[in-house]
C-alpha cells in the first residue's frame, strides 16, 4: 500500500503552497510521528538532500533505499541534529527540532545508530550499556548517584538477550565486527527511544548475524517507530514493509519492496538498468 | 553475576603508596637523621607538582583534553598565596596613605627607594584581598576555577577539541606569562614576588586590613610599657609586624609541617579524582575520550563535562601553587613560561597517562631526577655534567614510550597483574 502523500490530498489543495499553518501543522503531527517540510542541505553548492514533504507514521518500520550518495545518511545526519539543514523544518511529534543541537533531539526521543558501530572502546561491554541508559545525561547526577539496581538488571537482560552476556566485562575494543554492531543497537534499545534511526544493521555481518538482526529489528517495530537504511535486499525483503527510494536527495519512489523492483525509474536509478 | 566497577582505578595500590611513603617513610627518615630539612622542603615541592600532575592527568589521561597551560593556574594559586604573603613579608617597610604596609618586593615597581617618603604609592586594590589568609586560600581555588571555567565554557562549547585546544592554552600561558612579567601590572615584573618571612600571624586569621590588625594590637596591648618595638618614634603596623609573627618559614618545623599539609592535600586530591574517576561520570569523561559526536546522540552535552574536569584540573593546579610558594619563598613569572607546562604533559606521560598513581609516580621521578641529574656528578670513569640532562630527558622519554606505553606505573602493574587475573577467575568461579 502506497503512502499517501499530503499535496496529493484534495481536501488540503489549498494549503499547497503556503507555510505550515497550525491546521497543516496538526494534520500531519496526527497522522506521522516524523514529518519533514521543504528539508534541503547543500554542500559547496551541491543539494544533498532536497525532499519538499516526506513523512512517517506513528509505530511505522520504514526502509529506506538508494544508490549510493542519494542522501540517505544525511538525511538521517538531518533528523539527528549533527548537520543543520539549509532550509526547512523538521518536526517530531507535532514538535520543531530543526536548529538543536544533538543532544537535546536525543532527549526528545530520537535514537540513532552509525554506519560503522559507534562503541566506546575504553569501556566494558555493561558499561557502554550504562551509559545509554535514559535518564542519567546531567553532570551532577553522574557524579552523585550509583546505578540503580533494575537499571543493572535492565542491562544484563539486554545483555542475554543479544548473546553479550558473557562479554560483559570485557572491553568493546576486544569485540568482533557483529558483536559491536549488537553491542551498538543494544544501547540504542537501552536508551528507549520513540524514533530509531538505524543506519545499516547489517554492514558486515554474517548471514546468520544478518538474520538476527532482522528478527530484532522486527520485534522493535511492534512497539517503536522505525527508519532502518539498508543496502542489501534480501535484508529489506525479510524487514516486509514500506520502502523509500532516495535518489540524489529526493524522494523517488514509495511502496512495498516488490513494487519498487518493477518501478521503472527505481531500477534505473537504483540497479543501474 | 559480577560486575567489575572500579576497573578504571588501579585499586587501592596508591593509597598505601602515598600514605606510608609521604606520612610515614620520609618523615621518619627525616627524624632518622637521614633527609635533611632541605630535602623534605624539596620533597613537599615536589608533591605539589604531584598535585598539579594529577589535575592533568584527569584532564588528559580520562577525557583526553591536552591543556598545556596547567602551570599559569598554578601561578594564580602561587601569586595569591605569594601577595598574602609578602603583606605580612618582615619588619621594615613604608605605610602609605591608606595605613598598608607597601610589601618590599613591590616597591620594585615604585620609583623610591625603601623607607624613603612614599609619595602617591599605594598598595594596589586588587592586593588588599590578600591580607586575609582564609580569602587567600579561596581565592586561590575559586581564580584558576573562574579562569578555566570562562575558557572552557567559550571554547568547549563552540566545540574545539584536540590539538586546536592545545595550541589555544598554550597561547594562553604564554599570553599569561608576558602579562605577569610586565611592571605596571604591579605584580612586580619578573623579578617576582618575594621577602616570606611568615606565615598565619593572628592577624592574617582574623582581620581583613593591617589598619584593624594594628588596632586590634594596641587595643590588647594598651598596657604595655613599651609599644614601640622597631624603636622608629611611632607605633604603627610596622610595629605590629613585629609584634605578631606566626610561624617562621625558616623554621624546620614549619617547614615539616608545610611538607605535611601538602602530603595531605596530596592524598585528598587523589581521593578525589579517584572518586570521579570511579564514578559513572567517570565513565562519561572516558567516554569522550573515546567517541565524543556518539555521546551527544545518547543525550549527553559533553561540553559540560569537560568543562566539569577542566575546572577540576585548574583547581587542583591553584592549589599545588598555594601549596608551593610558602615552601620556595620565592614566586616568579619564570613558573608560567610555556615550556614549564609542557613538563607537566611530559611528567604524566612517563608516570602513566590515564592512571592516577602514574601522575603522581611521574612528577615525583622526573623531578627527583631533574634535581639529581642538573648537577655535577663524577662517577669515575664519566663525568655527568648538567648539559646533559635535557638529552637523558628525551632519552627518558622515548624509551618509556617504546617499552612501557602505559608509563612506569606499568611496571608495577606487571608484577600485580597476574595476580589480579588470578583473583577475577577465582571469584568468576566462586559465583
Amino acid at each position: 500500500m502506497t503512502q499517501e502523500n499530503l499535496l496529493l490530498n484534495p481536501a488540503l489543495a489549498k494549503y499547497r503552497d503556503c507555510r505550515p499553518s497550525q491546521v497543516q501543522k496538526d494534520y500531519w503531527a496526527s497522522r506521522y510521528v516524523l514529518f519533514v517540510e521543504n528539508l534541503s542541505v547543500s554542500f559547496d553548492g551541491f543539494k544533498a538532500v532536497d525532499i519538499p514533504n516526506y513523512g512517517v507514521r506513528h509505530g511505522e518500520l520504514r526502509v529506506i533505499i538508494g544508490p549510493n550518495g542519494a542522501g540517505k545518511t544525511t538525511f538521517c545526519d538531518l533528523v539527528s541534529g549533527k548537520t543543520p539543514a539549509s532550509t526547512g523544518k523538521v518536526y517530531f511529534d507535532g514538535r520543531d527540532i530543526s536548529g538543536l543541537d544533538e543532544s537535546e533531539i536525543a532527549l526528545f526521543g530520537i535514537g540513532r545508530k552509525f554506519q560503522t558501530p559507534t562503541v566506546f572502546d575504553s569501556l566494558s561491554t555493561y558499561e557502554n550499556l550504562l551509559l545509554a541508559l535514559p535518564g542519567n545525561q546531567g553532570w551532577r547526577k553522574n557524579l552523585l548517584e550509583k546505578e540503580k539496581e533494575e537499571e543493572t538488571f535492565q542491562v544484563l537482560e539486554i545483555l542475554k538477550k543479544v548473546g553479550l552476556f558473557e562479554q560483559r566485562n570485557e572491553l568493546a575494543k576486544s569485540l568482533s565486527h557483529g558483536q559491536r554492531q549488537w553491542l551498538a543497537i543494544s544501547a540504542l534499545i537501552i536508551s528507549k527511544p520513540r524514533l530509531l534511526l538505524v543506519d545499516e544493521p547489517a554492514a558486515g555481518l554474517t548471514d546468520k548475524e544478518t538474520e538476527k538482526t532482522a528478527d530484532l529489528l522486527l520485534e522493535l517495530a511492534q512497539d517503536h517507530t522505525l527508519i532502518v537504511i539498508e543496502h542489501d535486499m534480501d535484508f529489506v525483503r525479510r524487514l516486509n514493509s514500506t520502502v523509500t527510494v532516495l535518489n540524489e536527495g529526493k524522494v523517488l519512489a514509495e511502496g512495498t519492496i516488490d513494487e519498487m523492483e518493477e518501478h521503472e525509474e527505481v531500477m534505473e536509478a537504483y540497479l543501474g538498468r | 553475576m559480577i560486575i567489575h566497577k572500579d576497573r578504571l582505578v588501579e585499586s587501592r595500590r596508591t593509597f598505601f603508596f602515598i600514605c606510608l611513603l609521604g606520612f610515614v617513610l620520609i618523615p621518619a627518615l627525616y627524624l632518622g637523621g637521614i633527609l635533611s630539612i632541605g630535602d623534605i622542603n624539596m620533597l613537599g615541592r615536589f608533591m605539589t607538582f604531584a598535585i598539579l600532575a594529577l589535575g592533568l592527568d584527569l584532564l588528559w589521561g580520562y577525557v583526553g583534553i591536552l591543556s598545556l597551560c596547567q602551570f599559569t593556574f598554578f601561578c594564580m594559586g602561587a601569586y595569591a598565596m605569594g601577595m598574602h604573603l609578602a603583606h605580612h613579608g618582615g619588619p621594615e617597610g613604608i605605610i602609605d596613605e591608606n595605613g598598608w604596609k607597601i610589601p618590599a618586593c613591590l616597591f620594585v615597581v615604585y620609583p623610591y627607594e625603601v623607607g624613603e617618603s612614599s609619595g602617591d604609592a599605594l598598595v594596589p586594590g586588587f592586593w588588599k584581598p590578600f591580607w586575609n589568609l582564609p580569602v587567600t586560600i579561596v581565592l586561590g581555588l575559586v581564580i584558576p576555577a573562574l579562569a578555566s571555567f570562562v575558557l572552557g565554557y567559550f571554547v568547549f562549547r563552540s566545540r574545539v577539541r584536540g590539538v586546536y585546544f592545545a595550541i589555544l592554552t598554550q597561547a594562553i600561558a604564554v599570553a599569561c606569562w608576558l602579562v605577569f612579567c610586565r611592571n605596571d601590572v604591579k605584580l612586580c615584573g619578573t623579578n617576582g614576588l618575594t621577602r616570606f618571612d611568615v606565615i598565619a600571624p593572628s592577624g592574617s586569621l582574623f582581620t581583613f586590613n593591617p589598619v584593624d590588625a594594628t588596632d586590634d594590637w594596641k587595643q590588647d596591648n594598651a598596657e604595655s610599657p613599651n609599644m614601640d618595638l622597631n624603636k622608629d618614634g611611632s607605633v604603627d603596623q610596622l610595629d605590629y609586624s613585629v609584634a605578631d609573627v606566626g610561624f617562621s618559614l625558616s623554621d624546620p618545623g614549619v617547614q615539616l609541617s608545610l611538607y605535611l599539609i601538602t602530603v595531605a592535600c596530596l592524598f585528598g586530591s587523589y581521593l578525589l579524582c579517584r572518586w570521579i574517576v570511579n564514578s559513572r561520570l567517570g565513565k562519561v569523561l572516558v567516554a569522550i575520550r573515546d567517541d565524543e559526536p556518539t555521546l551527544n546522540f545518547f543525550g549527553y552535552k559533553p561540553y559540560t563535562f569537560k568543562i566539569f574536569a577542566f575546572c577540576i584540573a585548574a583547581t587542583l593546579a591553584g592549589l599545588a601553587g598555594l601549596l608551593y610558594v610558602p615552601q620556595m619563598k620565592i614566586v616568579t613569572p619564570s613558573n608560567m613560561e610555556a615550556v614549564r607546562s609542557v613538563m607537566v604533559v611530559v611528567w604524566v606521560a612517563v608516570g602513566g597517562r590515564g592512571s592516577l598513581g602514574g601522575a603522581i609516580l611521574g612528577a615525583l621521578v622526573v623531578n627527583l631526577l631533574y634535581n639529581y641529574l642538573t648537577s655535577e656528578h663524577d662517577y669515575g670513569f664519566f663525568q655527568w655534567s648538567p648539559d646533559y640532562w635535557p638529552i637523558f630527558l628525551g632519552l627518558m622519554f622515548v624509551v618509556v614510550v617504546l617499552l612501557l606505553p602505559k608509563g612506569l606505573i606499568e611496571l608495577v602493574d606487571r608484577v600485580k597483574s597476574t595476580t589480579f587475573v588470578k583473583s577475577i577467575k577465582k571469584e568468576e568461579t566462586e559465583s
